[in-house]
């Protein structure tokens, strides 16, 4: 999941600012957006992240700063010359044509003959599954045919940037699923830049190269998936990626690159300074965050390849694949959450029961 | 025990309380609709002697009809000026309709609406004094006008009492009649279409000519039949800004039934008229199918 920074730059924001009356929507968004790349913009609602994608399709003027798409600012460019198609979230599929007259709609200024434009609707067809559909009337399609037909017509006129505004979120769960999974294959396939707005952090994670993480107005971090689950920026990235434990922490001392750092229930630990400490110094002191499955329940005659603490379980959910249990650490009243999974063999644990918890120091992050 | 359960079963059923409930309305529609209709459709084969409708079933009335000249005048008349008045009034409705939809904020669409319906609060009567004394009139507004700065020496004759004056009367009266359907139908487009069009590559104008207008069709197709419909039995205008100059249908329908009482000739003119509006209108459905097809 990685992707190469030596790409050309597809779309830039320089210090963007959207106001809304007094409502002050972006507040400086500065950003790249590489070409080939497969972006998301993740937030809750109401964080920006439409008005953003919409101020590249041209849909949404800004109060300052710069929108530039491959090099051209995009300053008094109207949305119908913008090189970018969206993918609408209500799928926006003109109820009165066919399912090939929507596909088409966009070639009327294209020189190519009438049989030549019916192929290429033919061929955008079967590049989203729908062969043969094009003499349907659109409005008897289901929400996943809508979907693909959105694609489609996108896609036909070989935008530069693909932008999709939460365009899984009316699906239901086994079709969203089944659908990121072909959005991918159809990203690396037609190489074109695709910008994904999403609420869901799991569809982010899974889909995405890069994901800027915006929360009012602003970007709190970017990053590819990994980086974004494993050091988040800030406890409110923490949170809104994931499941995050956290503990209070006290630094003890910092030098030489490491930080001798001291928690309830782990005592006292050291971390590597510029790998695991992130963030601005916060009101409520520093955290330790680490995700629940960083820590192990050990059975009887195991032993910690590194750090073990005594803990009690103090609640268990059980997911079938998967065990959650809640856990407090001895000395702790944080209850903290512990993913274990259930391999042959190994017991499903019962509320009260002491055991010991393995953890690594490596794998916690601390929030300053 | 036999006959409790029938009636508890009728009083249960479903049908039974949908019929309760709509025959007030029902009866209503027989006895002030239908029954009057059948009368005059049976009274077009009669005959009419000194007032007296004979029964003596024949074509006479209509071969009257269709073979006279001034019967073939008028209905002519009546066809173009209500389908000047139906042009007028849907392509003058069509943009105060897009804008209160398109340009006008949410919060301000009904107080617009209201507005919009404001002639209604008026009788069509007053209206149509108002249109004949005050602005077409001889004393009025345009003609004082005209003549106050010189352009005219007397009062002008080709505004009143003549077709054009009738169809600028009509088109006005009928105008939120024909707002009201064209405003709903582009109330219901899905403004992301309009922003997809563009994102197409197509500007304003195309997008508004290949998804605004076409989606919008059913209320202009709904704006056009309200408007025709009625105009073409219109009487009221004809004889008082037409000075009777310029009958149309109605006024020769009531100039047979009560100025020569000869209710089997009038009969016969008014199922010629329904015959000819339906055709039109169903013409016009056909010509506009594709517009009101499914769409969800």
């Amino acid at each position: 999941m990685t992707f190469s920074s030596d790409k050309p730059n597809m779309i830039e924001f320089k210090d963007v600012h959207k106001y809304y009356g007094d409502y002050h929507a972006l507040r400086g968004i500065t950003a790249t957006i590489k070409a080939g790349e497969f972006f998301s913009l993740l937030g809750p609602s109401g964080c920006g992240k439409t008005t953003l994608l919409r101020t590249i399709a041209g849909f949404e003027g800004i109060s300052s700063g710069a929108v530039l798409i491959d090099g051209k600012s995009m300053e008094n460019v109207p949305a119908n010359v913008r090189p970018t198609n969206m993918v609408f979230q209500s799928y926006a599929i003109f109820p009165h044509m066919t399912v090939g007259e929507n596909v088409g709609f966009g070639l009327r200024k294209d020189p190519r003959s009438k049989a030549e434009k019916a192929a290429a609707v033919e061929e955008a067809l079967a590049m989203v599954g729908l062969k043969g559909y094009g003499g349907r009337a659109a409005h008897a399609l289901s929400g996943g045919q809508r979907q693909r037909v959105a694609l489609a017509r996108a896609l036909i006129l070989k935008p530069k940037v693909l932008l999709l505004d939460e365009p899984l979120s009316a699906l239901d769960k086994k079709m969203r699923e089944h659908m990121q999974v072909e959005l991918i294959k159809l990203q690396r396939q037609v190489g074109i830049t695709f910008i994904l707005v999403t609420h869901d952090q799991e569809e982010a994670l899974v889909m995405s190269d890069r994901i800027a993480v915006m929360f009012e107005g602003e970007i709190a971090q970017l990053a590819d998936p990994e980086t974004l689950y494993r050091k988040p920026a800030s406890r409110k990235v923490a949170d809104f990626i994931g499941t995050m434990n956290f503990l209070p922490a006290k630094i003890l001392s910092e030098a030489g690159g490491k930080a001798e750092v001291e928690t309830p229930g782990f005592g006292r630990f050291t971390l590597d300074v510029e790998d695991q400490i992130t963030g601005k110094p916060s009101e409520g002191g520093p955290t330790v965050g680490f995700r629940p499955e960083t820590l192990t329940i050990l059975f009887d005659g195991q032993t910690a390849p590194d750090h073990e603490s005594p803990a009690t379980i103090t609640e268990v959910v059980y997911y079938g694949d998967m065990t959650y249990y809640d856990i407090k650490l001895d000395g702790s009243d944080e209850p903290l959450r512990l993913s274990m999974r259930n391999v042959f063999g190994r017991p499903v644990l019962d509320i009260g029961t002491r055991t010991r918890v393995a953890w690594a120091p490596g794998a916690l992050v601390l929030f300053r | 025990m036999g006959n409790a359960s029938i009636w508890g079963r009728i009083r249960q059923s479903e049908a039974a309380s949908g019929l309760a409930l709509v025959s007030p309305t029902a009866i209503y529609a027989i006895l002030l609709l239908a029954a009057p209709l059948a009368t005059v459709f049976l009274y077009s084969f009669a005959a009419s002697e000194q007032g007296r409708i004979v029964w003596d079933f024949s074509f006479d009335n209509y071969i009257k009809i269709w073979t006279a000249p001034n019967v073939q005048l008028i209905l002519l008349r009546s066809l173009t000026v209500s389908m000047s008045v139906t042009l007028a009034t849907v392509l003058l409705a069509y943009p105060v309709a897009y804008f209160v939809s398109f340009h006008v904020p949410a919060s301000k669409k009904s107080i617009w609406l209201f507005l919009i319906t404001i002639p209604f609060w008026t009788s069509y009567i007053i209206r149509v004094f108002l249109w004949k004394g005050i602005i077409l009139g001889y004393n009025g507004v345009i003609n004082t006008v005209l003549m106050g700065i010189g352009i005219t020496d007397e009062p002008l004759q080709a505004i009143n009492y003549n077709a054009g004056a009738m169809i600028m009367t009509l088109a006005h009266a009928y105008a939120p009649f024909a707002i009201l359907p064209i405003f709903v139908a582009l109330e219901k487009i899905d403004r992301s279409l309009l922003e997809a069009g563009q994102d197409l590559g197509e500007s304003r104008l195309l997008t508004f000519w290949r998804v605004t207008l076409p989606l919008s069709m059913p209320g202009v197709i709904a704006a056009v039949l309200i408007v025709f419909i009625p105009t073409i039995g219109d009487y009221v205008t004809p004889d008082l800004i037409g000075g009777g100059k310029v009958p149309m249908i109605a006024n020769m329908i009531e100039v047979q039934m009560l100025k020569q009482n000869n209710k089997a000739l009038g009969s016969a003119i008014a199922v010629t008229t329904m015959l000819i509006v339906c055709i039109v209108s169903i013409v016009f459905l056909l010509l506009n199918r594709r517009f009101l097809r499914a769409q969800k």
